[in-house]
């Protein structure tokens, strides 16, 4: 009898997973069901392109809708290439983008008589943190390569301490982590197909990252720059190569591209919108827009 | 269950007996009704919650040839589903918390159930159960912000190391272990330590070769609970090994690097993962793995302890 009943709230909780995952697996077609349906009014937007990009469009429409349920905005990645070519065609409002058009792209666009307006909706930058007692300033981007390859395993390699180098980097299935795969680990080249040593600790979260720097004066990790505080953590100036000038991460040199590890993410519209999709792309670059954006781990647009 | 069911029975037969009316045992049947559904129950959701994690996870068997299963890296993202590392790390933690936490478990129920005096029996034992009560997020979080620094201190590389987690999973399972095989203890009828005692016996000679014999399926029963607590955890685990997937040296030094779990690493990429994908299904592949070991570790508990041993203690209970 004992046992039976001490099964009991176990057995309740399992029955309240069990909903739970069904409840969240009938959402979905209910959300496409509605967004159909405010089409009809016209009051739809189509937002297209890039798949950096995507998640933060689909956490800015998920929003948006609290601030004007009248209007629904459909959000679909496929890469910055597709949207910008959707856009040329005229076949959606707003194309993402994370690389600017193309001159190209552009000429094709005015044939098309279509004016691509840019906007910067956020700046992708990733600082790279050490521990402040740690002696290294600068790093290269191939030593950052080395480093969390596993072939540079010892600070004194890269002008620090005789000390092992403990590598630090977010989970797989974070943005950033790929990111810096691509762009650091695989040096943005194409072919590479170098990964993260065996040995680095993947943090949960950005915090997670921050902490073990604050208290190991041998780990190296990166995290969006709005997550960094210089007080306790170093920022590392990064250069794209050895010949290359070593640059500090800052809002304004991830904005003007001197910062080899960011890159401004776009949005590109066809003319000089008005109605709704300015109404939109304002609150994107505005105050709550750009709250999401630090969330989800980009840097946010200086806000004047 | 089998308790509850030997209780009814004699009853039905007292109610028959004296012909107390239908009514009487109509009411004892939906009584019987009622606690046999909730028993077959568990079993039946046991028995979905299995079928499910095959359905879900049979793919990652079938998909991904054997050599790349028992591979020595875990980069999902890149097609490498090498679960070696993850196995060796929900290993290398849990050994380390049974180490520190199965000894020191037992030593307390010894000592608060054969050697305290009953007041101080009686206070500490609730302190005990409640640290039971304490949310492992709380205890993971104590991990990383306290028992972490204090670790890296000692002079391991990082302070995020299978050692840190196997520490807080002893803590986690110290109660459970300490309460259950306590109250194995309690249950050993007295006349054997009279006995014992009686036959010229030290206290020690006593515990050691009577009371703890007597007592043998309760411990069994509390290490293998203490012990599948530590390795379903999840969140506490995760907070503090480090989750690099990586197979140590073998050696002492093995507990003081970084590890990820099987439990971990469900938990970091289930939120992202496409759902039907390869790595979806593998996520759960490496469920219906933690599924086999814990259903390995309780028939080896069951083997262990015996039928004469259970009965044994059932009557204790009583």
């Amino acid at each position: 009898m004992c046992k039976t009943f001490q099964g009991l709230p176990g057995l309740l909780l399992i029955l309240a997973l069990m909903l739970s995952v069904s409840a969240c697996q009938g959402r979905r077609p209910q959300d496409s069901a509605s967004t159909a349906g405010e089409e009809d009014a016209n009051r739809a937007i189509q937002n297209k392109g890039s798949d950096t990009l995507v998640n933060l469009a689909l956490a800015w429409a998920e929003a948006y809708r609290e601030v004007d349920p009248s209007v629904s905005i459909a959000v679909t990645g496929g890469g910055s290439g597709t949207g910008i070519a959707a856009l040329i065609n005229g076949t959606v409002d707003i194309a993402n983008a994370s690389r600017k058009m193309k001159e190209k792209e552009i000429a094709a666009a005015e044939e098309n008589g279509v004016t691509p307006v840019e906007f910067t909706v956020a700046i992708d930058a990733l600082a790279i943190i050490v521990n402040l007692e740690n002696p290294v300033d600068e790093l290269t981007i191939p030593q950052l390569s080395d480093m969390y390859t596993g072939r540079i395993t010892n600070w004194k390699d890269v002008g620090g301490k005789d000390e092992p180098i403990i590598l630090l980097s977010r989970e797989t299935n974070s943005g950033t982590h790929v990111y810096f795969l691509d762009e650091v680990v695989r040096k943005g080249e194409k072919e590479n197909e170098d990964i993260f040593a065996p040995q680095t600790l993947l943090m949960p979260s950005s915090v997670g990252i921050t902490s073990e720097i604050r208290r190991n004066p041998n780990a190296i990790g990166y995290d969006g720059l709005g997550y960094v505080d210089p007080e306790h953590e170093k920022m590392i100036a990064v250069a794209r190569d050895a010949d290359g000038p070593y640059v500090a991460p800052s809002v304004a040199s991830g904005a003007d591209g001197s910062y080899p590890i960011s890159r401004g993410l776009y949005m590109y519209t066809a003319g000089v919108p008005d109605g709704v999709i300015k109404t939109y792309l304002d609150w994107i670059r505005g105050p709550e827009g750009q709250a999401i954006v630090a969330e989800l781990g980009f840097v946010p647009l200086p806000q004047e | 269950m089998t308790t509850a069911g030997n209780e009814s029975g004699d009853k039905r037969t007292t109610g028959g007996g004296l012909r107390t009316g239908e009514q009487v045992r109509w009411g004892e049947r939906v009584i019987e009704t009622i606690i046999k559904l909730a028993g077959v129950s568990v079993i039946v959701i046991v028995t979905l919650i299995f079928l499910f994690l095959l359905k879900e996870g049979l793919p990652t068997f079938l998909d991904i040839p054997l050599r790349q299963l028992f591979g020595r890296r875990w980069y999902p993202i890149e097609g490498m589903f090498g679960l070696v590392p993850l196995l060796v790390g929900s290993l290398l933690v849990t050994v380390g918390a049974v180490i520190i936490a199965v000894p020191l478990g037992l030593i307390t129920a010894i000592y608060l159930g054969e050697i305290a005096p009953p007041w101080l029996r009686e206070i500490l034992k609730p302190i005990i159960e409640m640290l039971a009560g304490i949310p492992s997020i709380v205890l993971g979080f104590l991990g990383w912000v306290a028992l972490a620094p204090l670790i890296q201190r000692m002079g391991a590389p990082t302070g995020l190391t299978a050692f840190t987690g196997s520490l807080i999973l002893a803590y986690m399972a110290l109660p459970t272990i300490i309460s259950i095989s306590e109250d194995a203890l309690y249950a050993v009828p007295k006349e054997y330590r009279d006995g014992a005692l009686a036959i010229g016996a030290t206290q020690w000679q006593t515990i050691w070769r009577v009371v703890l014999p007597a007592a043998r399926t309760g411990i069994v029963i509390a290490v293998m609970l203490g012990v599948a607590r530590a390795i379903g955890e999840t969140m506490a685990v995760m907070m503090v090994t480090g989750n690099a997937a990586n197979i140590p040296k073998l050696g002492p030094g093995m507990f003081f690097s970084p590890v990820r779990t099987m439990t971990a690493t469900i938990a970091a990429e289930m939120g992202e993962v496409a759902q039907g994908s390869l790595h979806y299904s593998t996520l759960f592949g490496i469920g219906i793995v933690l599924f086999l070991v814990t259903f390995a570790i309780n028939s080896l508990a069951a083997r262990l302890v015996g039928t004469g041993g259970a009965r044994r203690t059932r009557r204790g209970q009583l």
